[in-house]
């Protein structure tokens, strides 16, 4: 530091080279540890942040190439992300054999239903757990708990049989009994974070409304209730993605019935299928498959991905804001 | 529920029950009665027909058949437990990096964290099973470009990575761990969009004064990481293990479960596929008490 001082007291002495002057002045400005270690710290983060970016959004950007692509361009090596022979033919034909319109309004109706009722549900049950103290509290949390860590395979068979000696399978029931009394997918989880973000809020809220007149369910829907956006935001997120992709109920609750995930995981069988009966094509590549997978999934994910855009916004602030580990 | 001469508590107790009354019911009726009923199934045969069916026992024969008989079920079984506990810490390790470097201020942080919770959305589910499977994103990630069968070096280069860590002298074990770490980014980032949610919102309850106090007193950066961010979070490294193992093991990607699938299913063997539920259960339940056990001796708690 005292040498740059005397070379600059030098420079100021006689400033024939301004073009120097200038560049020790910056050299001071930038030169000290603290600032160059910042500097490197904000360069490797970014490199860091913008490589795994890259990972994550790799499938995706996959299939967005994939999703025109003519099946000659897989086999072209001078092919890599945009293809030469653009076609729609790949998305007629998933389309056809997911039987897209008609699933897609199946999907929306399960997801719609079952978003509802669980999160109606688990936001009383979790409240139930975070604001009153009853006999076996614990207890009782803790088969909450316990309901997460079965397997569902477990559970399976018995529900299978009661749901088909009852006839209400390929029926919305199980689905709405099943979301109604929080036993849909990972409900315990959707519990365990709403009640954890109650059992953040003050007690003076609680005392002021019960002051003021309210009932125990006024305070719930009126007071309560209206500061948990964030935590709701996220449990009705959650709820909607893990239904949408699910195929373990999918197939347990509807046998004849599909919703996009069980179409989706059916498609180039039944394609396959289609083909042998028409042109006797037994097998085909593993490539002409996976691009075909690829187009369907694009388009089973494309409406939650639209959706994520939408509500990516309260998602990310709720992350601040919900407390899920209070 | 008797109306007159009760106390406060009392009432406000009533009305608690009456609260999570849903997940009692559904507790019984979806949860606690299939259980028992498939702990009858494993001991028994079943006969269907169209309006029910008839069960007989047993006994231990199911089970038997699972240990003795059944040719793949150990492999499996022993397989997605190894399979677990590699990836575990990898899932941990990379989630709880990602929540640190989320949680600092910079520019795009916002659409950094839209990304970073992608996963969440793109791969749960029929979508997540697939892409592990999909033959030309397993081929390009792990041969380079399609049609260049030469190509010896893989897209993410793990091949001059284990090349130079042998050099330094790492373990042969080490690296070939650290390069199916490379090689599985794409699974572990799949992995991790809840717990980097979990690990984030968890940042925030660091109470600022900590870091203020230790700056006072002139720690570093890289101090207040590991004397006051690592032990606050530490409690959430137990929650987020234990999130990522059950995660790990109801993943319909996980053969076991597609296992017990088929065999209900596609073989109609609902009696064994039950008993294979219930070793799986078992299974992983003493394995999370004893990851439990390990990690809650090393978690610091705040207050």
């Amino acid at each position: 530091m005292d040498n740059i001082i005397r070379v600059i007291t030098v420079f100021n002495k006689r400033k024939a080279d301004l073009k120097e002057y200038r560049w020790y002045k910056i050299l001071i400005r930038y030169a000290s540890v603290g600032r160059l270690k910042l500097m490197a710290w904000s360069i490797v983060r970014a490199v860091l942040i913008i490589g795994i970016s890259f990972i994550i959004l790799y499938p995706l950007l996959m299939k967005i190439s994939m999703f025109f692509m003519d099946q000659k361009d897989l086999y072209d090596r001078t092919v890599k992300w945009i293809p030469k022979n653009l076609t729609l033919e790949n998305v007629k034909i998933a389309l056809e054999y997911m039987n897209y319109w008609h699933t897609f309004m199946n999907t929306v109706k399960v997801v719609l239903f079952t978003t509802v009722l669980q999160t109606i549900s688990c936001t009383l049950v979790g409240y139930g757990f975070a604001r009153f103290r009853f006999p076996g509290r614990s207890l009782l949390f803790s088969l909450v708990i316990f309901t997460l860590l079965v397997p569902p395979q477990t559970i399976m068979v018995p529900l299978y049989m009661n749901f088909r000696i009852l006839r209400l399978l390929d029926t919305y029931w199980p689905y709405i009994l099943t979301s109604a009394t929080c036993m849909g997918i990972r409900n315990g989880l959707y519990i365990y974070m709403i009640r954890q973000f109650f059992r953040q809020m003050p007690k003076e809220i609680e005392e002021a409304a019960m002051v003021d007149g309210a009932g125990v369910f006024k305070t719930f829907y009126s007071v309560m209730l209206p500061s948990a956006t964030p935590v709701l935001v996220t449990t009705v997120l959650f709820s909607i993605v893990w239904q949408w992709n699910d195929t373990f109920y999918a197939n347990l609750f509807w046998v004849k019935n599909q919703v996009l995930s069980s179409a989706l995981s059916a498609l180039t069988d039944n394609y396959q299928q289609f083909l042998r009966i028409t042109e006797g094509i037994h097998e085909f590549s593993p490539v002409y498959r996976s691009l075909l997978d690829n187009v369907g999934m694009l388009l089973v994910i494309f409406p939650l991905l639209i959706l994520y855009a939408f509500a990516q916004k309260y998602f990310i602030e709720s992350i601040e804001r919900s407390g899920i580990v209070g | 529920m008797p109306k007159k001469g009760l106390t406060l508590q009392q009432k406000r107790a009533w009305s608690g029950i009456i609260f999570i009354l849903p997940f009692l019911i559904g507790f019984v009726l979806f949860f606690a009665y299939p259980m028992i009923l498939s702990a009858i199934f494993s001991f028994s045969r079943m006969t269907i027909h169209t309006t029910g069916y008839e069960l007989s026992r047993v006994g231990i024969k199911n089970y038997r058949d699972a240990f003795l008989v059944d040719p793949t079920f150990n492999r499996e079984l022993v397989e997605s437990v190894g399979n677990m506990l590699m990836d575990v810490p990898l899932v941990i390790f990379f989630s709880f990096f990602s929540s640190v470097l989320l949680n600092q201020k910079f520019r795009g942080r916002t659409l950094a964290r839209v990304i970073f919770f992608l996963p969440v959305v793109m791969s749960s589910g029929i979508i997540a099973t697939m892409e592990s499977t999909d033959y030309l994103r397993n081929y390009v990630m792990t041969l380079g470009v399609i049609n260049q069968n030469v190509e010896t070096s893989t897209v993410l280069g793990s091949f001059r990575l284990s090349h130079y860590l042998l050099e330094i002298g790492l373990h042969p074990t080490m690296v070939n761990y650290i390069t199916s770490a490379v090689n599985r980014i794409n699974d572990i980032v799949s992995m991790s969009g809840v717990q980097i949610l979990v690990f984030l919102s968890a940042l925030q309850t660091i109470p600022p004064s900590l870091f203020e106090a230790s700056n006072i007193e002139g720690a570093t950066g890289w101090e207040n990481f590991w004397k006051i961010t690592f032990p606050m979070l530490s409690p959430y490294i137990l929650t987020c293990v234990v999130y990522t193992v059950i995660d790990y093991f109801m993943s319909p990607k996980n053969v076991v479960m597609e296992t017990i699938r088929t065999t209900a299913f596609v073989l109609a063997n609902f009696t064994y596929s039950a008993a294979l539920a219930w070793i799986y259960f078992i299974v992983v339940s003493i394995l999370l008490l004893i990851i439990v056990r390990i990690i809650s001796k090393r978690v610091f708690y705040y207050e």
